[in-house]
């Protein structure tokens, strides 16, 4: 055999050892996504390294896993392969596919001490409607948000609109929009009044729509949706609308992941996205811009959304209590804090906000508390067994109609009776 | 003289075509290779930056990417090479009890590749206990019908009795295929090879199931989780990444060119 | 000198069978038992947590034909093939006939039709969701440069389809033209001569010596071809992730999507029997067209 070909397989079998290496202290491994622009990945590692010194007898591996959606199909397959990651932020609204797969724990059942139950009891209440179920508590805040509109005080100034203000309701959204859409000479638009992304986190959009409008998309065990309501199917008529009628937002679907850019780029001069894009906004929008909540209809509010901490199930127990140790030190109110300064997720409990790191970025930086200040008229987020599923049978509704593709009434139908179908196994 | 006329058009059409289809490939380059301010401005002055690519290289562990992914082709290439070969010969060379069945069963593996039957195979591995291993992604490719079929035809055209003078001399029958077949070989074996390092450097939906960490995640996949739709976007940083994921293969081709054409066309022909 | 040894009949097919032996093993296991396994499957209800999985019979079928996503995906692959196949096909044809004469610059059309090829598919893509980005995508930009207006290529049904359909063209067809580019260098040269002392023109030529000649080579581009448009799944993966609403949902990628994002097993098994179904038929087509070799007499 030459040289060559020894040397391939003996590098092969060597990394194949590397990989199952054993360790002396108790490893971990945590799945993290990301979902918003940013250094994430550094500060991630930043935050592994700060707890390997205070914990030296356990060692956390992170895994950047992708998108959310991404994550939760990484979870799952390595899970279901007895591969099981042991500490993982997914979706809060995947709870429930989560304990009917029967992949994570209570934390209740492992958290069991006094300073443990008073930590679960340390988060905002609108963070733990996703959080708990049946008794249980099943995850715990980590990057929590609420949808905000985000405006371009330039381009507001521009189009006689007063910059300090952002559309108070939904008549001023249509109005105000319909002064910033500029057009250039053969017609074309070269800059729309807002844009409300229509992929990714499509229903979590139309979910602070159908707040607005006084009416709710599930119940909270996750058994029953209500997607064809009248209000709801106004509120997705009212979506449509923005392009199709009023013509204050482009047509088609708009990408999650795009929007800020365009933001940037002067192509539209309003947006609603996750608090999460704050500092990345704040980093890359060479113009002075405003950050306010949502607008009202029948009152104003907003989905919460984001990412819980999971522990998931291991029949090493050591390793679950590790788990545990480092999720409560990701979510101790200085981290928390120091999260949420360099995101722009929502600083999941009271106490974060009154360490003086935070009271002074948000003395300095006002827009860093509004998402904070919404919570009041958050809901809790989408959330229901097979929920990849029932709320896919949404998004695409909800596309059709954007698209021009279905009117709002026959589109939500045609979804709630799927949706009725797909849950029919949860009803008990 | 009006052929000429319709030669020039041809070549005129060629090269307006030739340059269409160069375009996003040409624009990648520029956005990797400028600020991401000048991603969508063409402003010819723009000053020219390898920022995108330390962003690019620090945001993400390509390093440990490329290791893998070099690793896996290697691997694969080597064990593609040993297995196929003694498969081809043992049906090339004699006319094998069952061997007209055994060939058209081995064909059926050019048609369901295993990333049509992921599920299973991902059941399979699992069982094995190879998920989330190099061996793992590797595996269901390394009897390759292809690399069977293309060795066969080679090996039916070595004449016999070159075979046989060196049983003559003693040898058995690997010394035989070792002495006489792979020499004589050789250049498919180059050409195989090649095709299929670029096959598996640029696979992607099967290693994407298979693996779950960094230790173990290829170029492809990390390449995709890298450029995930929910982070805002930086195009920049995203094409200075493909180009680098790109680069070995590309960087291989432009110095080989002839070399991988040629691969390409002798692995075609029948 | 030892004598020559003729092995006896039945060691050769023992050792035939033993070097065949890892490769057939391997085939078994990866390509042979999980098809016929995937098929079993279907005739079974997904097992939940802790229900196990119940014989169900033409359950999972008779939900495929009222799933409207399945219908759509079947109907996104076969206008994949029906549109990629004669399109990268005609398309490496033309480029194998631009790239053979001695034209100038030869080289580097030879360099830009082929380069594509070599790129992994998700670079590939993702540079393409760049390129077709609104407004300030280099496609969009060029279209207003002209005073056409600004397209949402990947975020409108009627083109998201279309959009898809470039890349997979724009990668396939360097590739292809590689295969007609040996075939056209066997088209004996005395033909083309013979033509020009008739002074045919260039689209007789065509037509009459180099068309028939290189059909054999077609056919095997097209078969191909045609595979390979029932196994797209990794643009869609990066591009587009099946909308909007499923207008790029391809089967590969629906299995994909059921069988672990809804981890609907049973019904991933069913979907994919339809597809090995479809690729069964393709190479029965193969067999068929490569018997009757269409030749210039």
């Amino acid at each position: 055999m030459n040289k060559f070909a020894r040397l391939t397989i003996a590098a092969t079998l060597a990394a194949t050892f590397i990989g199952c290496s054993a360790a002396s202290a108790t490893e971990i491994t945590f799945y993290y996504p990301i979902a918003v622009g940013g250094p994430i990945p550094k500060i991630v590692d930043g935050y592994v390294a700060e707890f390997s010194k205070a914990h030296p007898d356990i060692t956390v591996k992170p895994v950047y896993t992708g998108t959310y959606q991404d994550s939760i199909v990484k979870a799952m397959t390595a899970a279901k392969a007895g591969n099981a990651p042991d500490v993982v932020i997914l979706l809060s609204t995947d709870m429930f596919t989560l304990i009917d797969n029967d992949l994570i724990e209570p934390i209740d059942t492992i958290a069991k001490s006094e300073s443990d139950q008073a930590w679960i009891k340390s988060f905002y209440p609108a963070f733990m409607e996703n959080s708990q179920a049946g008794g249980h508590t099943w995850g715990v805040p980590f990057q929590r948000s609420t949808i905000v509109q985000y405006w371009n005080k330039d381009a507001f100034k521009a189009a006689g609109l007063d910059p300090e203000k952002a559309p108070a309701n939904w008549d001023e959204m249509v109005a105000f929009g319909k002064k910033l859409t500029k057009h250039d000479g053969s017609g074309a638009v070269t800059q729309w009044g807002l844009e409300i992304p229509s992929t990714g986190f499509l229903y979590w959009m139309f979910q602070a729509l159908t707040t607005q409008n006084g009416t709710v998309l599930a119940n909270q065990d996750g058994t029953k949706v209500a997607y064809n309501d009248p209000k709801a199917v106004e509120a997705a008529q009212f979506f449509a609308d923005l392009s199709q009628k009023y013509q204050v937002m482009p047509k088609g679907t708009i990408d999650w992941g795009t929007t800020p850019k365009d933001f940037f780029e002067g192509k539209t001069a309003m947006m609603w996205t996750t608090t999460g894009n704050l500092t990345n906004v704040r980093s890359n929008a060479k113009f002075a811009f405003g950050v306010a909540a949502l607008p009202s209809k029948v009152h104003g509010g907003s989905p919460t959304g984001g990412g819980n901490i999971y522990i998931f199930k291991n029949s090493d127990k050591a390793k679950e209590e590790a788990a545990l140790e480092f999720a409560r030190f990701l979510t101790t109110p200085e981290r928390a804090a120091d999260w949420g300064i360099a995101t722009g997720y929502v600083a999941t409990q009271p106490a974060a906000w009154k360490t003086d790191a935070m009271k002074k970025y948000a003395a300095e930086f006002p827009p860093a508390a509004v998402a904070r200040d919404q919570l009041k008229d958050a809901v809790a987020e989408l959330s229901t067994h097979d929920n990849q599923r029932v709320t896919k049978s949404l998004n695409d509704a909800l596309q059709a109609v954007l698209t021009g593709t279905k009117q709002a009434k026959p589109a939500l139908d045609e979804a709630q009776a799927e949706a009725t179908r797909l849950l029919a196994p949860y009803q008990h | 003289m009006s052929d000429r006329l319709t030669s020039s058009i041809s070549t005129a059409a060629a090269w307006i075509f030739g340059l269409i289809w160069a375009l996003p490939l040409l624009y990648a380059i520029w956005a990797a290779f400028h600020p991401s301010a000048y991603a969508t401005h063409f402003d010819l002055t723009a000053p020219l930056s390898l920022e995108n690519f330390t962003r690019a290289w620090a945001a993400a562990p390509f390093a440990r990417y490329f290791l893998n992914t070099t690793l896996l082709v290697l691997g694969i290439m080597a064990a593609q090479f040993v297995i196929c070969t003694l498969a081809a010969f043992g049906l090339a060379r004699w006319k094998l009890f069952g061997g007209e069945v055994l060939f058209a069963l081995i064909l059926v593996q050019l048609m369901v590749t295993p990333d049509v039957l992921i599920l299973e195979n991902y059941r399979t591995l699992r069982t094995l206990g190879l998920i989330d291993t190099l061996t793992g992604i590797g595996l269901p490719y390394v009897a390759s019908a292809f690399g069977i079929f293309l060795l066969r035809q080679s090996f039916k055209s070595i004449p016999k009795e070159l075979d046989d003078a060196a049983r003559v001399e003693g040898a058995n029958t690997l010394q035989t295929i070792w002495r006489v077949y792979l020499p004589l070989a050789r250049p498919i074996y180059v050409a195989y090879g090649l095709v299929s390092i670029s096959y598996h450097w640029n696979n992607f939906l099967w290693p994407l199931i298979v693996t779950n960490s960094t230790e173990t995640r290829p170029l492809t996949v990390g390449l995709q989780v890298f450029a995930s739709g929910d982070q805002g976007i930086d195009w920049s940083v995203i094409c200075a990444a493909a180009l680098m994921t790109s680069a070995p293969l590309l960087v291989a081709f432009l110095l080989f060119q002839r070399a991988f054409i040629q691969s390409f066309l002798r692995a075609g022909i029948r | 000198m030892p004598e020559a040894h003729k092995p006896r009949p039945l060691n050769i097919h023992v050792q035939g069978w033993l070097l065949a032996l890892p490769a057939v093993v391997l085939l078994a296991a990866f390509t042979h038992i999980p098809a016929v396994a995937t098929v079993i499957d279907s005739f079974f209800s997904t097992p939940h947590g802790r229900r196990p999985a119940d014989f169900v019979g033409l359950a999972q079928y008779r939900n495929m034909l009222t799933d409207p996503v399945f219908w759509l995906a079947l109907r996104n692959n076969l206008l994949y093939a029906l549109i990629t196949v004669p399109v990268s096909v005609g398309l490496a044809l033309a480029m194998a006939l631009w790239v053979k004469d001695r034209i100038k610059g030869r080289a580097a059309l030879r360099l830009a039709f082929f380069t594509p090829t070599v790129l992994p598919m998700v670079a590939a893509a993702n540079i393409w969701i760049f390129f077709y980005t609104p407004d300030y995508g280099l496609l969009n930009q060029i279209m207003r440069a002209v005073g056409l207006g600004s397209v949402n290529w990947l975020g409108s049904v009627e083109t998201a389809l279309p959009a898809m359909m470039a890349v997979t063209v724009w990668k396939e067809s360097g590739f292809f033209m590689v295969f007609f580019l040996a075939a056209l260098q066997q088209v004996p040269p005395v033909l083309y001569e013979a033509a020009r002392m008739e002074n045919a023109s260039r689209w007789m030529v065509f037509r009459r010596i180099t068309w028939p000649l290189v059909m054999p080579t077609t056919l095997f581009v097209a078969v191909n071809a045609l595979i390979n448009a029932f196994r797209v799944v990794d643009q869609v993966i990066a591009m587009t992730g099946g909308g909007p609403n499923n207008a790029t949902t391809l089967l590969l990628f629906y299995i994909y999507q059921v069988a672990f994002s809804f981890w609907d097993t049973a019904y991933a098994a069913a979907l994919s029997t339809v597809l090995l179904s479809v690729l069964a038929l393709i190479s029965f087509l193969q067999f068929f067209l490569l018997d009757r070799k269409i030749h210039y007499r």
